[in-house]
């Protein structure tokens, strides 16, 4: 009897647990944000591999992921790593470059008219050259090294993140402006303390976007020119007739776009909590 | 003495701003003089220049006509002594109810110190939101925001506190708790409070003058004392001769409403 009436009690007082349901630590930085995605990658592998069994589809067409499996140890460890570091070494300067220098230009346009009216059309302009058309050029000019695919990862990754942080910086509410204009504080506090801090939300959306076109930038600059890297190697296995292998390129060069992808939304997740929109903090 | 020094004075005072379909008179010919530690509510239309009024003011901007002093001085930047509360309460939201309120000194001067902090605990336990220090605001009530953003206004001390329908954003409840804490406030550290509202009982429990506007041009259509004695409770807001001044300011609001 009493027994009966306290684990109604108990079942009373989980009720608004379940209503309410808050996540554990590890529920939101591993389960959410990497288990999940990675259930779905593999259900949709389950129903590639049953196709290509059905329906015979030969391994130039689409091979099966078994198949990509073998491809992957056509080359060594070692080969692959090599690989993988020079497209993702390219990738990282090329979004850390697009980041330092689309901030000092997005803070110039959102602060000033004048600045804004100078460099947009410029900036669009330079968006709107078609960056898989230059990059022959760009590295004819910079040479073979990792200073021209930089430079194309740049171009590629660069205007979302200007759009994005401008946005951001003009979408602070105008009674913070007016406050810190009565408080008459220094210019740039309203930058740092105010402006900026708003613009968070915004310049991660436009940090995850041009985290993935950096892997694309530096992809596009190996397929011009490169020995090494992902890019390269899918080139070269698919000039070889090596689909599998070529897959196998695909694939690393996917899970590596994800990776970062998370490495971004996560330190969203870590480090700005409040920026993210409540049910998903 | 102390109610013969004018905290706020508007002399012949217009503002036109540019606009895309021409030249728009926000405000035309206004005269006002607010006493020190007067509580005066400004009413009228929407639209009718109640904010330009208090931009004005805080120096926010300078009329394009006329003079605005404080203090016997002309208005010509920002003053110390001139705190603003906002519609919505625009807290940051990365930071907690402490790091608001202290936030003044911050941007101002770059730092927060001990006695800043005192400071802070005094406002925060002064809107009674003492032991929320640590929340963020989107863990408190609209009404524990707007507090929060009355306490930071109140932060520097100022001596005249310029209120852009503050409680606007809140239900009728919260609202009217907030005006009465509002008043309890303004007794205890006494300020020069130009209040904006559109609410016409709001006015009358709080203000000891109510300013009518009237739009396009904005102009002042009326300047009246509230016939009410102090402290003022729900009863004295029954009496009739403060019902009677009600709907006279109802009338003067609907007159001047543009017709629909
Ligand atoms: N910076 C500005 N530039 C151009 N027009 C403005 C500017 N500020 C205000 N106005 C115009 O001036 C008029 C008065 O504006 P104001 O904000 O003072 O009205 P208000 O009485 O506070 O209205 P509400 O009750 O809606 O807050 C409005 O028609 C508004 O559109
Ligand atoms: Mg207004």
């Amino acid at each position: 009897m009493s027994a009966n009436a306290d684990t109604s009690a108990k079942a009373a007082l989980t009720q608004p647990m379940r209503e309410a349901p808050s996540l554990s630590l590890t529920e939101r930085l591993i389960v959410m944000p990497v288990v999940l995605p990675l259930l779905t990658f593999v259900i949709i592998l389950v129903l590639w591999e049953a196709a290509t069994r059905v329906f015979a589809i030969p391994s130039f067409i689409l091979p099966a992921p078994t198949r990509i499996i073998e491809g992957f140890s056509a080359v060594t460890p070692s080969r692959w790593s090599a690989h993988v570091w020079a497209t993702l070494r390219v990738a990282l300067i090329g979004y850390l470059v697009a980041i330092a220098v689309s901030l000092p230009i997005a803070i110039g346009l959102a602060k000033s008219r004048l600045m804004s009216r100078a460099l947009y059309p410029l900036l669009v302009v330079i968006q709107s050259v078609p960056v898989v058309a230059v990059a022959p050029i760009i590295i004819v000019v910079l040479g073979t090294d990792d200073a021209p695919r930089v430079v194309i990862t740049f171009m590629i990754a660069f205007f979302p993140l200007v759009v994005s942080m401008t946005t951001g910086l003009m979408a602070t509410p105008p009674e913070l402006i007016e406050l810190s204009r009565s408080l008459r504080a220094p210019q740039y506090r309203e930058i740092t303390q105010i402006r900026l801090p708003y613009a968070v939300p915004y310049i991660f959306s436009g940090l995850k976007i041009s985290v993935t076109l950096a892997v694309i930038g530096a992809v596009v600059a190996e397929f011009v020119a490169a020995d090494v890297g992902i890019g390269f190697f899918i080139q070269f296995s698919t000039s070889m007739f090596r689909l599998p292998q070529a897959w196998a390129g695909l694939v690393v060069l996917v899970a590596m776009s994800l990776f970062l992808f998370q490495v971004v939304s996560l330190s969203q997740r870590l480090f700005f909590p409040w920026s993210l929109p409540k049910e998903r903090r | 003495m102390g109610l013969a020094t004018n905290a706020i004075d508007f002399r012949a005072v217009g503002q036109v701003f540019a606009t895309e379909s021409g030249p728009l008179t926000a405000l035309d010919d206004v005269n006002l003089t607010i006493a020190q530690h007067e509580f005066v509510a400004v009413l009228g239309p929407s639209g009718c220049g109640k904010s330009t009024l208090l931009r004005l003011t805080a120096g926010l901007m300078l009329p394009t006509e006329g003079k605005v002093s404080v203090y016997r001085q002309p208005v010509t930047r920002p003053r110390d002594d001139v705190g603003i509360v906002f519609q919505q309460a625009t807290l940051l939201p990365w930071a907690n109810v402490l790091d608001n309120v202290t936030f003044p000194a911050r941007h101002k001067r770059g730092r927060v110190g001990a006695p800043d902090r005192e400071r802070a605990a005094e406002v925060i336990a002064a809107v009674g939101l003492k032991g929320f220090e640590a929340r963020l605001p989107a863990e408190l009530s609209g009404g524990m925001q707007q507090r929060v953003g009355i306490a930071r206004a109140l932060f520097l001390n100022p001596d005249i506190l310029l209120m852009d329908e503050p409680f606007s954003a809140l239900d009728a409840l919260t609202r009217d708790a907030m005006g009465y804490e509002l008043l309890k406030l303004w007794q205890a550290s006494p300020k020069t409070v130009m209040f904006i509202t559109h609410s016409i009982p709001e006015a009358v429990l709080l203000a000891d003058r109510v300013i009518v506007m009237s739009a396009r041009p904005g102009r002042i259509v009326a300047d009246m004392p509230v016939p009410l004695g102090r402290p003022r409770d729900e009863s004295a807001l029954r009496a009739p001769e403060v019902q009677d001044f009600a709907a006279h300011l109802r009338e003067l609001l609907i007159a001047k409403e543009p017709s629909l």
